[in-house]
């Protein structure tokens, strides 16, 4: 795969990806949602001309860029389910143009687990549907690797353009200064550990409601009975049974998907600060072991 | 050698000048005819070599811009795939570029984009395949509005009529095409990537040509890009051409291992000037002062501060992030109890 990226850098843009399992090409869907009917047409008129001139053409996936690795949403999930329903070996990329300015190219692929997909094909996200699939947040996305495979005549050229372009600067891996993207994907993370905060507070009150209903519930049907009770022997009728149901409405749980959402997203965070950090730990210490060897 | 100049009937017409000996139908190695200049303009404008070569099928992708200079730039940023296209058509392609950098004094533009066209080419004539063309812009007119047409390019060797054709055919869509070259049957072991914009020529009035100057070819990288054609670059070295991305400690090894190569490199230069094999030359020498000045002179305590601080920091935020990762697996245990 040499494919290009549409490295717009902000709010994903989202493309198409062309080919076989080895995705051969991209084409640039711009801004549009996928649901679009002017982008199906688009994908429907490029992927013809694309025969047309014998490249391949089977549809593999799409693509997104994001920033420091905020991709688990919903509109990614609800995507991605569409497309991996249709197709069935569909990937999405994920491309950091931020995190690849700093040297190393930072793609990623991945797949919904067929557990997932099986919730989302039932629609059904209520905290009892996703306990019984026994879903955790590590289990919604599985990671594909990626390998890129070139032409002969592909590395010809890139042997043309190593020689033809100038010996840049290709250092900015080893740079000490990044505490800017360390600050900035930490700011993310609190974001993110805010939001799961208050779905757990959320949680714990619909919790609450529940027992206090079934305390409720539970008063409700003694002092029936002892009124039955009394009624009995004073020898009046019995009350009617009336529905408990009806009177105590069992409060909506909320939906678990969302938080869902938010472990697996604070999750890729935390696994790109560690990472982050391993690389930088390793450029410090060669760092002193330079200032050693001057002193 | 038999001398051939090479120009072609002016335009729309089929390209069989009068004075021009067609090439023989059969041999595409025909022997290579040195134009001689009737008259030589400047001496920038070099006129082509006329060679019936086989324009070949090939959608190029490659991550880089090419840049000319001299008179006329021509940046080129090229993008799609190599792949040699299994039917017997030639394909050439068409090329667009980001908006207007064609201005007179500056003289350079920026390809960023091709597709291919399909067309037909025999020996009497061309066929472009228009609407495709038309059709393939306006898709992607629609995902980078500010793209315009720049000019066409072609796999092969060298000029032919029909790219004289074509390239009337395109002078239609944009001003001044460019038109490029890829050689992807490798004449001389190398796959060189040329470029020409077109200039009358000829007798006004009666017999008109076309003559195809070279420009010259750079290659422009955006950042981001160079580090993606750094990483797909390193295929060439490995066997079956396949690689994997690499993880994160690697990647810095890698890198580390680049900069001890460049150094040991920058360190037999030394020796072989110390030792006398090497004449001296005092730029490199200057470059050598300051690659030497930059690490920087920091006492010992200080270092150790500002690295320990640097450590600490670093060690408390994986701490943390381990911190969170283990209580939302605790918060999803506890959910599902």
């Amino acid at each position: 795969m040499a494919s290009r990226k549409e490295g717009s850098g902000s709010a994903g843009a989202a493309s198409a990806l062309q080919g076989q399992r080895q995705s051969r090409r991209c084409g640039g869907l711009g801004r549009q949602a996928s649901a679009d009917r002017r982008a199906v047409q688009y994908q429907m008129e490029m992927m013809r001309s694309l025969r047309h001139v014998n490249i391949d053409h089977l549809h593999v996936g799409w693509y997104q860029s994001t920033y420091y690795g905020s991709f688990v949403t919903r509109a990614l999930l609800d995507s991605q389910f569409s497309y991996q329903h249709a197709i069935e070996e569909s990937v999405v990329l994920i491309y950091d143009p931020i995190k690849t300015a700093q040297g190393s190219l930072s793609l990623k692929a991945y797949r919904l687990t067929p557990k997932l997909m099986e919730v989302c094909k039932e629609k059904d996200f209520s905290p009892e549907a996703l306990k019984k699939a026994n879903i955790a947040y590590e289990n919604m996305f599985e990671e594909v690797p990626i390998v890129i495979k070139n032409s002969y005549l592909i590395n010809v050229m890139l042997w043309e353009l190593e020689k033809k372009s100038a010996v840049a600067d290709r250092h900015e891996l080893l740079s000490l200064a990044s505490s800017n993207h360390l600050g900035k994907s930490l700011q993310l993370l609190m974001d993110r550990v805010d939001e799961m905060s208050q779905d757990i507070v959320k949680y714990n009150t619909y919790l609450r409601n529940v027992s206090k209903q079934q305390q409720q519930k539970h008063q409700y049907q003694q002092r029936r009975q002892q009124e039955n009770i009394q009624r009995q022997s004073r020898g009046e009728p019995p009350l009617p049974e009336e529905d408990i149901n009806k009177l105590f409405k069992p409060p909506q749980p909320p939906p678990r998907m969302e938080s869902l959402l938010i472990a697996g997203q604070i999750n890729t965070y935390c696994q790109n600060i560690k990472e982050f950090n391993a690389q930088n730990l390793g450029k410090l210490f060669m760092a002193q072991a330079l200032q050693d060897y001057n002193n | 050698p038999h001398k051939q100049h090479y120009w072609s009937t002016f335009p729309g017409r089929r390209a069989r000048p009068a004075a021009f000996a067609a090439p023989p139908p059969q041999s595409r190695e025909a022997a290579p005819a040195a134009c001689a200049p009737t008259a030589p303009r400047a001496p920038r404008q070099r006129p082509c070599r006329a060679q019936p070569a086989r324009t070949r099928a090939l959608t190029q992708q490659s991550q880089g811009t090419a840049q000319g200079s001299a008179s006329q730039q021509a940046r080129l940023h090229c993008l799609p795939t190599h792949r040699r296209a299994a039917s017997p058509q030639p394909i050439n392609g068409l090329k667009d570029g980001r908006g207007g950098r064609w201005t007179v004094d500056k003289h350079s533009v920026e390809v960023t984009n091709c597709f291919s066209v399909p067309h037909n080419e025999s020996e009497d004539e061309v066929a472009v395949d228009m609407e495709f063309a038309k059709n393939m812009y306006e898709l992607h007119k629609k995902v980078s509005p500010s793209e315009i047409i720049l000019g066409w390019y072609a796999t092969g060797h060298d000029i032919t009529e029909h790219s004289v054709l074509i390239h009337e055919y395109y002078s239609r869509e944009a001003h001044n095409p460019i038109h490029l070259t890829v050689d992807t049957s490798l004449q001389n072991s190398r796959m060189s990537i040329k470029a020409y914009v077109s200039a009358p020529m000829g007798v006004p009035g009666k017999t008109m040509g076309v003559m195809f100057t070279p420009l010259t070819v750079k290659y422009v990288y955006y950042d981001t890009e160079r580090i993606g054609v750094d990483l797909i670059m390193k295929t060439c070295f490995s066997p079956n051409r396949v690689i994997g991305l690499s993880s994160d400690l690697q990647q810095v090894g890698s890198a580390s291992a680049r900069i001890q190569d460049t150094l040991t490199m920058v360190l037999q230069y030394a020796e072989d000037v110390l030792s006398g094999k090497v004449a001296a030359d005092n730029t490199v020498g200057r470059f050598l002062m300051d690659l030497i000045n930059q690490v920087p002179k920091i006492s010992p305590e200080d270092f150790e501060t500002m690295l320990n601080s640097n450590i600490n920091d670093l060690l408390m935020v994986t701490y943390l992030a381990n911190l969170t990762q283990s209580q939302i697996a605790l918060n999803e245990k506890l959910l599902s109890l």
